[in-house]
């Protein structure tokens, strides 16, 4: 069921909280223990726009565990406004073509489904184009 | 100075084998390697596997290997850097070799695919990736492929195609391995009418997972028995180097920056610059993942990775022949043992024992085997050796 690993990551899963890193102020997502850029120790929180553009795409044409009936979804790396790259579903497409660049934003979706095991949804950020 | 030697090397055929088990699976490979080497009892075994944990519910390797292959009290431990699991055992056993601590080290590389079915085999495939912020979204290996693949096309404006060259020249070389599981070549129409697995990677571009183990026993040189029947082989270099895990944490995806670094130190161990091998026996695990292996040891300039391939010159009659006996597409990948198989397959090729693909006069091998996105990348350099008294 793995309840306390999914509620521990409740902040970035649902408000995008990443870092700032207190010496060099280089913003972090997902959360480090070190910084990437000075080697300083980064655990300041720093709350992302939820903007951003897409900086690749994939189409799965099938998913694992939890994921088939989501299939086939489209799982993209986001570059935000604010420099770092994450890795998310993208949802709410429509009829528009992706392109590497499209303009994104976040919203909270379910992510992962229970399978037949009656266990927990977990819900989190996908990337939608942006209104 | 002694030398690291390939005293024996063992494989089982890749593919599905419902029949036999983890523990079989390994023993077979693991017998044929001591056979091979004149039936030396090894001090140490070094087992590279990825899922036995998760899809055949086995730990604790080193104590079920050894007590089943007639190894009972022989030091014996399990290596994981997911596809590249066995390729870092074989590092392992190169260190404890050639540090003095032991004369003689088995590594086996062992994994049991088949043992589950369905959607929860490609989870646990998925454990490779950085679970919190990658495989909870849906991501896969495959999928990381498919980002990647599509990023590169995009910034250097490759068409989908140029990648066909690669699974084309694995399914090319198989044919003549009866150790793989396509032995059958692949045709450029089959490729193009591919369904896609990761949009805008298709099923020919994914290496097949599978059963398989292979073996290799190394022993110091001083430490050889004087009447092996066959060529030896010496092992000069031998690295494994990191990158960030996922994907969305690298300054440049496409640089796989582990790979170059672990070519570049492999090869001043032994001395040589990477042009100066006769094969090179990389980690096609996904077409894409070839490409920026050519690129990262600088034996293809960036955004040109299919270009060798495409020209023919990485056949075997070429000037850097690659995938000599099929690669992982159609060797087959059994995940943590395919490290070790492209061992056995350098060894073959450097002891002339290669048959129909043998490279004519080869002397000196790089092997590079890849664990993700080069999330780890492992590299060796094999040579010839016959300077044995």
């Amino acid at each position: 069921m793995e309840i306390p690993r999914h509620w521990r990551l409740k902040k970035e899963r649902y408000g995008l909280v990443g870092e700032e890193c207190p010496h060099c102020s280089f913003k972090i997502f997902p959360p480090r223990d070190v910084c990437p850029n000075c080697g300083g120790e980064a655990k300041e929180p720093y709350v992302f726009s939820g903007k951003g553009t897409v900086y690749s795409y994939t189409v799965m044409q099938d998913g694992p565990a939890g994921y088939e009936e989501a299939a086939p979804y489209t799982v993209a790396l986001i570059q935000l406004d604010e420099g770092p790259i994450v890795t998310a579903q993208l949802t709410d497409l429509g009829e528009e073509p992706i392109e590497i660049g499209m303009p994104v934003e976040m919203v909270t979706r379910r992510i992962r489904s229970d399978g037949d095991e009656r266990g927990m949804l977990v819900y989190g950020y996908k990337f939608r184009p942006r209104l | 100075m002694a030398e690291v030697v390939i005293a024996g090397i063992g494989q089982t055929p890749v593919g599905e084998h419902w029949d036999i088990s983890l523990r079989t699976l390994a023993a077979r490979a693991m017998q044929a390697a001591r056979r091979d080497a004149g039936g030396i009892v090894p001090q140490a075994l070094y087992i590279g596997s990825f899922l036995s944990s998760t899809v055949s519910h086995q730990a604790n390797l080193g104590a079920l290997l050894t007590g089943n292959a007639g190894l009972e009290g022989v030091e014996g431990i399990t290596v994981e850097a997911a596809e590249a699991s066995g390729a870092a055992a074989f590092n392992l056993a190169y260190m404890a070799v050639s540090s003095g601590l032991v004369d003689s080290a088995l590594v086996v590389g062992v994994e049991k695919y088949t043992d589950v079915v369905g959607s929860r085999l490609d989870s646990a495939v998925a454990e490779m990736v950085d679970y919190d912020y990658e495989a909870v979204n849906g991501v896969t290996p495959a999928a990381q492929a498919g980002l990647v693949m599509q990023r590169y096309m995009y910034e250097y404006g490759v068409p989908r195609d140029a990648f066909a060259a690669f699974p084309m020249l694995a399914h090319a070389n198989a044919v003549n391995n009866p150790n793989a599981m396509y032995r059958k070549a692949l045709r450029r129409e089959a490729y193009d009418s591919a369904p896609p697995v990761s949009d805008p990677l298709n099923m020919m571009d994914a290496a097949p997972y599978a059963d398989g183990a292979a073996a290799v026993l190394l022993v110091r040189s001083d430490a050889l028995p004087s009447d092996l029947a066959h060529p030896l082989v010496r092992v000069t270099g031998s690295s494994v180097v990191t990158d960030r895990l996922s994907l969305h944490d690298r300054a440049n995806i496409l640089a796989f920056e582990a790979a170059g670094v672990s070519v570049e130190r492999a090869c001043r161990q032994a001395g040589i610059l990477p042009q100066d091998v006769d094969l090179f026996e990389l980690w096609d695990g996904y077409s894409i993942y070839a490409v920026l292996s050519l690129e990262a040891a600088c034996l293809a300039p960036r955004g040109e990775g299919c270009r060798p391939v495409q020209e023919g010159w990485c056949n075997l009659n070429g000037r850097l022949p690659i995938l000599t006996m099929g690669g992982q597409k159609a060797r087959g990948n059994p995940l943590g043992a395919s490290g070790v198989y492209q061992v056995v397959e350098a060894a073959q090729q450097l002891r002339g024992e290669a048959g129909k693909n043998q490279i004519p006069g080869a002397r000196r091998a790089l092997v590079q085997t890849l664990g993700g996105p080069a999330s780890t990348a492992v590299t060796h350099v094999l040579e010839r050796w016959d300077e044995q008294k």
